[in-house]
């Protein structure tokens, strides 16, 4: 230290600070090395093994060849990819809106019970979503079993006959909507709960003072309100729903005759059980195109009202 | 500085005591295992199976100084498909590893061939059966083993006492526990089978034949077609769907069987027709003695009136449904020699006799001259009531793989996507016309073949 106390003398016995210190003194070389681990995730868990996906979607079977877009080509050409193509949008399309709706509506019920007794009540709807859908699947095909079920022995007890739920391909795709709205709608509502108790109470308020109805109330304060919340989470739905696997896998394997296959679990059968890995890999890209058009459109809107706001 | 240097006397007691040591220990030392050989064999079925596998592994390794390192993996959830898809790709992994079926083919450039194992077995016991052939002798190299352990037939399991009630057919007579053939054997065939199973139908135990998408419809089905002598593909990868009389002939047999089978055989998955036999709702399933030992444990009043038979015959001969597993050495593997020399130990005559005494008589080795088991014998309730589950001389019968005769990399697609049960379904339950369905059979089989 110097003689008046400040570090001078100090500093300029270290000399000027070389590169390797300014470097580091730099804002942006410390945001760097903060992001680094997240780099390297992204790059290792992400960004590689898509374009190795891709890379493999242009194999021949042997993936001895380089084929181009033969793959891809030859799934356009096949009706069965084309069933699967339908099937899987509306599977996804048919299972998020039943899920944002019933979400919709138990947020409300639930908003509406009192903070003390409304933890258990969460609790319980939240159960669902908790158990791991492969062993919740199982359950369900105990009850759907083609030979025992236990819905249909419900059923036989008010003299309804008995529903083919697994043989018939419309109650076998209804049976697998029905599996994944009851395990994702709780998301939905934890997600619409949340987004409901941050709607400032003075909005309500003044709805009420200028008349506004129950029904304008929903319409003019809450979805304004709840839009942004509503658009994340039913592109994040969508997207799971859209590549979901087990439940057809479980459930129905894709049968009868196909009309039941999603994308994940045909890209399985072909890739992985027909050993075809390369077209397989194709299968499974054709989803990606698909999510990126919805991604974009719901995210745009997101980003939109953002700035109506601002 | 004279203390430090080396004497000729410490440099002789040095010496001796280095000899010494060396001599001591050598047997250690040489008893030691060098060489570690790491293997994953199916996970069985039966609990007890495994044990088999493990006892021989142990005792091979004990005669060689090899340490063998076994894991059982599942084919729970398709655990054993993706670990070889993974090994595959990563090319590293286990030495050896049990394929299921149509692995040898899928992964054939990536095997070690065994034509040196596979001549000194056939010399010995003679030759493997057509299929276990046609899956592991890839472009005229044997590329993997066939396996007792979890190798299975799917012969008819009927229930006696309903199929005589109902349908006027005493089977035991027909098949008796012996190497000979009973009075009305002969007659068999798809058609009498046909008759019963309208009768066992009317009478409310339809015969539990699955028609989805699982193993035991498509194997069953492949069989079916096979008697008929109708293929889809030939070896070469032709399609011959167009005008094939006999196809058409086989496809119009199903659909009229399909009718007399229970309503829900559509989704019925492997282990549907075990349940709807082990619950007394069926007369007839083609399965393994699994069912009838599961039955012997949960419901022994169905498992004493049971009784396993051939196939019926058709107009092409009579196919049993066969569905094998192999052991496969990887190339990449660093350990060929060793590996071999254990597959070769697990092939042999005793070898294979303990895997398929453990498993209950399950287990079915590829060589015909190994039918004589005594455990097929011995098995009971009923005692022989197993006794025609390996294929036997007097059945004069063939091991079947649906999809045979197309080469394997299209006939596993073909398997794996169910196009023999769905052309069915597709008349059945969709109400298309027989020529309708051929032809969407064909256009598949197209798509299939496209792209190497």
């Amino acid at each position: 230290m110097a003689a008046d106390g400040s570090l001078a003398g100090v500093a300029l016995r270290r000399g000027a600070p070389n590169s390797l210190q300014r470097f580091a003194r730099r804002r942006s070389s410390i945001a760097l090395l903060m992001t680094t681990p997240l780099l390297v995730i992204i790059i290792g868990l992400v960004a590689y093994p898509a374009f190795y996906a891709i890379y493999l979607s242009m194999l021949n079977r042997r993936m001895t060849e380089f084929v181009g877009t033969l793959n891809y080509e030859i799934l356009l050409e096949s009706e069965t990819f084309w069933m699967v193509a339908f099937q899987s949008c509306f599977f996804a399309i048919t299972a998020v809106l039943l899920k944002a709706l019933i979400g919709f509506w138990l947020a409300h019920m639930l908003h509406d019970i009192p903070d003390k007794g409304q933890r258990k009540w969460r609790g319980m709807l939240l159960v669902p979503w908790v158990i791991p859908p492969a062993l919740s699947t199982l359950g369900w095909w105990w009850m759907f079993d083609p030979s025992y079920s236990s819905i249909n022995w419900l059923l036989a007890v008010i003299s309804v006959p008995e529903v083919p739920w697994l043989g018939h391909h419309w109650w076998a795709r209804i049976a697998i909507i029905m599996v994944n709205v009851w395990i994702g709608a709780p998301f939905f509502m934890i997600m619409y709960l949340a987004a409901l108790k941050s709607v400032p109470e003075q909005l309500y308020e003044a709805a009420a003072i200028d008349g506004a109805t129950g029904f304008q109330r929903l319409r003019y304060v809450t979805l304004p309100m709840m839009a942004n919340i509503i658009s994340i989470t039913v592109l994040f739905s969508l997207i799971v729903t859209f590549a979901n696997y087990d439940i057809v896998r479980v459930l129905t394997n894709g049968g009868p005759r196909d009309l039941t296959h999603v994308f994940a679990s045909y890209a399985f059968q072909v890739g992985i059980l027909s050993g075809n890995i390369p077209r397989g890999a194709a299968v499974s890209l054709f989803m990606l195109p698909l999510l990126a058009l919805c991604a974009f459109f719901v995210l745009r809107g997101v980003v939109r009202r953002n700035k109506e706001q601002m | 500085m004279a203390d430090k240097d080396l004497s000729r006397r410490a440099l002789l007691g040095a010496g001796a005591t280095a000899f010494a040591a060396g001599t001591l220990s050598a047997p250690a030392v040489f008893a030691q295992p060098t060489t570690t050989l790491r293997c994953g064999f199916w996970d069985h079925w039966v609990p007890a199976g495994n044990g088999a596998i493990r006892e021989l592994c142990a005792e091979w390794g004990q005669q060689n100084r090899v340490n063998v390192q076994v894991d059982f993996i599942t084919s729970v959830g398709n655990q054993n498909l993706l670990t070889i898809a993974a090994q595959a790709q990563s090319r590293s992994g286990h030495d050896l590893l049990s394929f299921p079926t149509w692995e040898p083919a899928a992964k054939a450039d990536l095997l070690e061939p065994v034509d040196d194992v596979m001549g000194r077995l056939i010399g010995k016991y003679g030759p493997v059966n057509d299929a276990a052939e046609y899956l592991g002798k890839i472009r005229g190299t044997w590329r993997a083993i066939p396996a007792v352990s979890g190798t299975q037939m799917k012969p008819a399991c009927v229930r006696f006492d309903l199929l005589e009630q109902h349908a006027g057919i005493d089977i035991r007579a027909m098949w008796p526990a012996e190497n000979r053939r009973g009075p009305g054997a002969d007659s068999w065939n798809w058609d009498t089978f046909l008759a019963a199973a309208e009768k066992c139908h009317a009478a409310g135990v339809p015969f539990g034949m699955p028609m989805g998408s699982f193993t035991d419809a498509v194997d069953t089905v492949g069989a079916i077609l096979a008697s008929f002598g109708a293929s889809m593909m030939d070896a070469r990868g032709n399609v011959t769907v167009r005008g094939n009389a006999k196809l058409k002939t086989a496809v119009e047999y199903l659909v009229r069987l399909s009718r007399f089978l229970p309503n829900d055989v559509w989704a019925w998955d492997d282990g549907a027709n075990n349940r709807a036999l082990i619950s007394g709702r069926s007369a007839l399933i083609f399965n393994p003695p699994s069912a009838w030992a599961v039955a012997k444990r949960d419901a022994p009043q169905v498992a004493e009136k049971c009784w396993t038979v051939p196939m019926p015959a058709g107009p092409e001969g009579r196919f049993v449904p066969y569905l094998p597993y192999f052991w496969g050495i990887w190339a990449f593997s660093r350990n060929k020699g060793p590996a071999k020399q254990l597959l070769e130990f697990l092939s042999e005559r005793s070898s294979a006799e303990k895997q398929t005494n453990t498993s209950n008589g399950y287990d079915i080795p590829p060589f015909s001259s190994m039918s004589d088991f005594a455990v097929w014998a011995n098995e009971g309730p009923p005692v022989g009531t197993v006794y025609n589950y390996p294929l036997r001389e007097h059945h004069n019968a063939r091991a079947s793989v649906a999809q045979a005769p197309a080469p394997a990399e299209f006939a596993v697609q073909a398997y794996q996507q169910a196009l023999n049960t769905k052309v069915v379904a597709r008349v059945n339950q969709g109400g298309e016309t027989v020529d309708q369905a051929l032809a969407w059979l064909e256009r598949e089989l197209n798509t299939i073949r496209r792209g190497g």
